[in-house]
C-alpha cells in the first residue's frame, strides 16, 4: 500500500456513511440547481399567461368554428341520420325552428346568420326572415310552415350546407389567408380574382421588407465597414451618429420624415433649388415615403452586427493578399468579403423579420397600397371584428418569422440576439 | 490613414468611401437635427423658414389636458412595466445560467421571443385575451403587457452581463457566512448592476415608444405619449408635436449617454480583472 491510500483510508469516513457523504453532496448539489431553476419560474410564468397563451388562444380562432356548431348542436345531431339526398326528416325541421326560436333576440343568431352567408351569399336573410316568423303556431307541420316562409327550406342545399358549417373547426380563415376557399363538392379552389387580395398583401409584405434589406444593406455595410477600420476615438464619434437614431422614438422620426417629405418640405426645396424638378414631387403617402422611413429606422439594425462581425476580423489576411500580388479590389471581394457573410446573414435577417411586422410607418406614411400584413391584422381585429381572420393571418405571419427566427438563431445562438428596439 | 504614396484609384476609394459614409451619417442624423428648431416656430406650421422663435409650443403641451394626461400615463405606464421587467428578467436571467437542464435553449428562446414576434399579433392576441378579463382599458392590463415586450431585452442584457461574471466571488461571500439572500444583495447585485440598468433601459424605451399594444389594449383614460403622437400625427400635425419630439430626443440622448457610461464602465472593470 502506497502512502497515499494510507491517507485516503485514514481520512475516508466508515464504509457506511461514504455512501451517504456522496448522496449528501448530490442531494446539495441538486438542491442548488432546483433553487437557481426555481428563479426562472416567475418569468416563464408570467410569459405563459400573459404571452404564450393568448397567442396560442389567438391562432385557435383562426380554425374555430363555433356559430352553427355551439347554437344548432340538435339539428346537427338530426342532420348527422340524414344521407344528404331527398328531404331531411322532419325531426331536423323541428330541432331547428326549436333553436333558432331560442337563438332569436340574441346576438346568437346573427352569429349563425352570418356564418351561413359564407357558404351561400343570401342564407343571412332567410336567417333573419325565417327567425322573425318564429314560433311557429302550435301543432302545425313544422317541414311545411318553414318551406312556407321560404322555399329554401325545401330545398336539401339548404340542409347540407348547414351540415357543412357545422363542424367545430374550418379550414376556412387559412384557405382565405391564401386567397383559397373549399367549395360545395369540398375541393379545394382559388378564390376569385375581386376576392383574392391576401396572396397579394402577403407578396407585398414580402417585397417591401426585401426592398428595405437590400437598401439597409447597400447603406449600412460602408459605414460599418469605415467604423471598423477607423481608430476607436472616430468610430466612436460615427457609432454616436448611428445609435442617436436607433434609441431616438420611432415616432419623433416618422414626424420628422413627414415634414423633410412633405410638399413644402425641405427635401423638395432643395431638389427644385438646384433645378432637378420644377414642381414638388409626391414623396409622401406613397411607397417612396414608408421606404425612407423604413430604411432609416432599421439601418442601425444592419450596421450594429456587421460592426462587431468586421470588428473581429483581422486585417492581415487581406494585407498577405495584397503582398501577395492580388490588387486591392479583387483582396477585398475575394478575402474580407466572405469574412464578414455571417454579419451580412445576421443583419439582413434581422433587418427582414423586423421588416416584416411593419405597422405604424406604413399606417402614418403609406397609402393604402402601401399597407402590409400587419395592418390587416389590425383591420381585422378593430374595424370588422372578424377575429378569425385576424387569427389566420397572424398564423401565416407568425410562421414565416418564426422560421426566419431560427435560421438567425443558428446563425447567432438565442442569447446573443440583442440590441432589438421597438417598431 | 492615406499614405502619402498611395495611388489615384486608393485615393478615389479613401475619399469615396467616406463620402457616401458622410451621406448616409446626414441621412441618419438630419430628420432629428430637423424636427427641433421647429418646435421653437412662432407659426403653426411645420416648415422651414420659421416665422420666428417662440415657447409657445411648449407651454401647449405643458398645459393641454389632453398631452399632461398622456405625459402623465406614461410616466405612470412605464416605470412600473421596466420595474416588473428588471425584476422577473433579473431572476430568470441568473436561473439560467446557473442551471443546465435539456431544453433549456428552447426555453430560453421562448423566454426571448417577444422580441421578435411581430407585435401587432402580441396586440391583438393580449386584446382578445384580456378583454374578457377586465385588463383592456386598465392600467395593470398595460403594464403587463409592456412588461411582456420589455423583458426580453433584461434578459439578454443580464445574461451577457453574468457570462463575465465570477460566481466564486458568491461562494466567497457564503463561505465568509453570508446567506444567499445577503450574497446576492451585496456582491451579486453590484457587479451585474450594469447590465440590469441598460437591459432596464431598453424595457424602459420599448414600453415608452410603443404605440401599437397601447392602440388595442388602451382606452381614451390610458392614452400614453407615443399613442397620442401617434393621433397627433394622423390628425393635425403641429408644432407640439415637434415640442414633444424635442422632449424625446433629449431622453432619448440621456439615455445614450448613460448606457455607454455604463458601458465604459463594465470594461474598466473587467479590464481590471483580465
Amino acid at each position: 500500500m502506497t502512502a497515499a491510500s494510507n491517507t485516503a483510508d485514514a481520512l475516508a469516513p466508515p464504509a457506511a456513511s461514504v455512501p451517504s457523504l456522496k448522496k449528501r453532496l448530490r442531494r446539495a448539489e441538486m438542491r442548488k440547481k432546483l433553487l437557481y431553476g426555481a428563479l426562472i419560474l416567475p418569468l416563464a410564468v408570467f410569459l405563459l399567461v400573459a404571452f404564450v397563451w393568448p397567442i396560442a388562444s389567438l391562432l385557435t380562432r383562426s380554425i374555430d368554428n363555433p356559430e352553427v356548431h355551439d347554437n344548432l348542436p340538435h339539428t346537427l345531431r338530426e342532420l348527422k341520420a340524414w344521407d344528404g339526398e331527398g328531404m331531411p326528416p322532419a325531426a331536423v325541421f323541428t330541432a331547428f325552428a326549436a333553436e333558432l326560436e331560442s337563438a332569436k333576440g340574441s346576438p346568437a343568431i346573427a352569429e349563425i346568420a352570418k356564418r351561413l352567408n359564407r357558404e351561400e351569399t343570401g342564407y343571412r336573410s332567410l336567417i333573419m326572415k325565417t327567425a322573425r316568423k318564429l314560433p311557429l303556431p302550435a301543432d302545425t307541420d313544422v317541414p311545411s310552415a318553414l318551406t312556407e316562409i321560404d322555399a329554401r327550406w325545401g330545398e336539401a342545399e339548404t340542409w347540407r350546407a348547414i351540415r357543412r358549417s357545422g363542424g367545430a373547426t374550418t379550414p376556412f380563415y387559412l384557405l382565405a389567408a391564401i386567397d383559397r376557399s373549399i367549395d360545395t363538392h369540398g375541393n379545394i379552389v382559388t378564390a376569385p380574382p375581386e376576392e383574392a387580395v391576401y396572396v397579394n398583401v402577403l407578396m407585398r409584405t414580402f417585397w417591401m421588407s426585401l426592398i428595405v434589406t437590400g437598401l439597409c444593406l447597400v447603406l449600412g455595410f460602408p459605414v460599418a465597414y469605415l467604423m471598423a477600420k477607423l481608430a476607436t476615438k472616430q468610430s466612436n464619434m460615427l457609432m454616436f451618429f448611428v445609435l442617436l437614431p436607433f434609441w431616438t422614438s420611432v415616432l419623433v422620426r416618422v414626424a420628422a420624415w413627414i415634414i423633410l417629405l412633405q410638399n413644402e418640405g425641405l427635401i423638395n426645396k432643395v431638389l427644385m433649388a438646384i433645378g432637378l424638378t420644377d414642381g414638388p414631387l409626391q414623396l409622401l403617402f406613397n411607397r417612396v415615403g414608408v421606404y425612407v422611413a423604413m430604411v432609416h429606422i432599421l439601418l442601425p439594425f444592419m450596421v450594429l452586427p456587421l460592426y462587431s462581425v468586421m470588428k473581429g476580423i483581422s486585417p492581415v489576411y487581406v494585407r498577405a493578399a495584397v503582398s501577395l500580388g492580388c490588387p486591392p479590389f479583387k483582396s477585398f471581394w475575394k478575402v474580407y468579403f466572405p469574412q464578414t457573410l455571417p454579419g451580412i446573414g445576421a443583419g439582413a435577417l434581422l433587418v427582414f423579420i423586423m421588416c416584416m411586422g411593419y405597422y405604424i410607418t406604413p399606417a402614418l406614411l403609406g397609402s393604402p397600397q402601401e399597407q402590409m400584413v400587419s395592418y390587416f391584422i389590425a383591420f381585422y381585429t378593430n374595424q370588422t371584428i372578424n377575429w378569425g381572420m385576424a387569427a389566420a393571418l397572424s398564423a401565416v405571419l407568425l410562421g414565416a418569422t418564426l422560421v426566419l427566427y431560427m435560421v438567425y438563431a443558428r446563425y447567432l445562438g438565442p442569447t446573443r440576439v440583442k440590441l432589438v428596439k421597438p417598431r | 490613414m492615406l499614405q502619402p504614396y498611395a495611388s489615384p484609384l486608393e485615393r478615389a476609394w479613401h475619399y469615396g468611401l467616406r463620402g457616401l459614409v458622410g451621406i448616409v451619417l446626414v441621412f441618419l442624423i438630419l430628420p432629428i437635427l430637423v424636427i427641433v428648431p421647429l418646435s421653437f416656430n412662432a407659426d403653426t406650421f411645420l416648415m422651414y423658414p420659421m416665422a420666428g422663435f417662440s415657447m409657445r409650443w411648449y407651454e401647449e403641451i405643458f398645459t393641454s389636458g389632453q398631452w399632461q394626461l398622456a405625459m402623465m400615463n406614461s410616466l405612470i405606464v412605464s416605470p412600473l412595466s421596466t420595474l416588473l421587467a428588471m425584476v422577473l428578467g433579473t431572476l430568470a436571467a441568473i436561473g439560467l445560467v446557473r442551471t443546465d437542464f435539456p431544453g433549456k435553449a428552447l426555453l430560453t428562446a421562448v423566454l426571448i421571443s417577444p422580441m421578435v414576434v411581430p407585435v401587432v399579433i402580441v396586440g391583438v392576441a393580449v386584446y382578445i385575451f384580456f378583454a374578457p378579463l377586465g385588463l383592456t382599458g386598465s392600467y395593470t392590463g398595460l403594464v403587463i403587457a409592456h412588461a411582456v415586450l420589455g423583458v426580453p431585452f433584461v434578459v439578454t442584457t443580464v445574461t451577457a452581463t453574468l457570462q463575465g461574471f465570477d460566481f466564486n466571488l458568491v461562494r466567497a461571500a457564503s463561505s465568509l457566512g453570508a446567506n444567499p439572500v445577503v450574497a446576492f444583495f451585496k456582491v451579486t447585485l453590484p457587479l451585474v448592476a450594469p447590465g440590469i440598468i441598460s437591459g432596464g433601459l431598453f424595457a424602459f424605451a420599448t414600453s415608452f415608444d410603443e404605440v401599437v399594444v397601447t392602440l388595442f389594449l388602451a382606452s381614451p383614460e390610458q392614452t400614453t405619449l407615443p399613442r397620442q403622437m401617434f393621433s397627433g400625427i394622423r390628425e393635425n400635425i403641429s408644432p407640439a408635436i415637434a415640442a414633444v419630439a424635442t422632449i424625446l430626443i433629449l431622453l432619448s440622448t440621456l439615455m445614450l449617454v448613460t448606457l455607454e457610461g455604463l458601458r465604459r464602465r463594465n470594461e474598466r472593470i473587467r479590464g481590471k480583472r483580465a
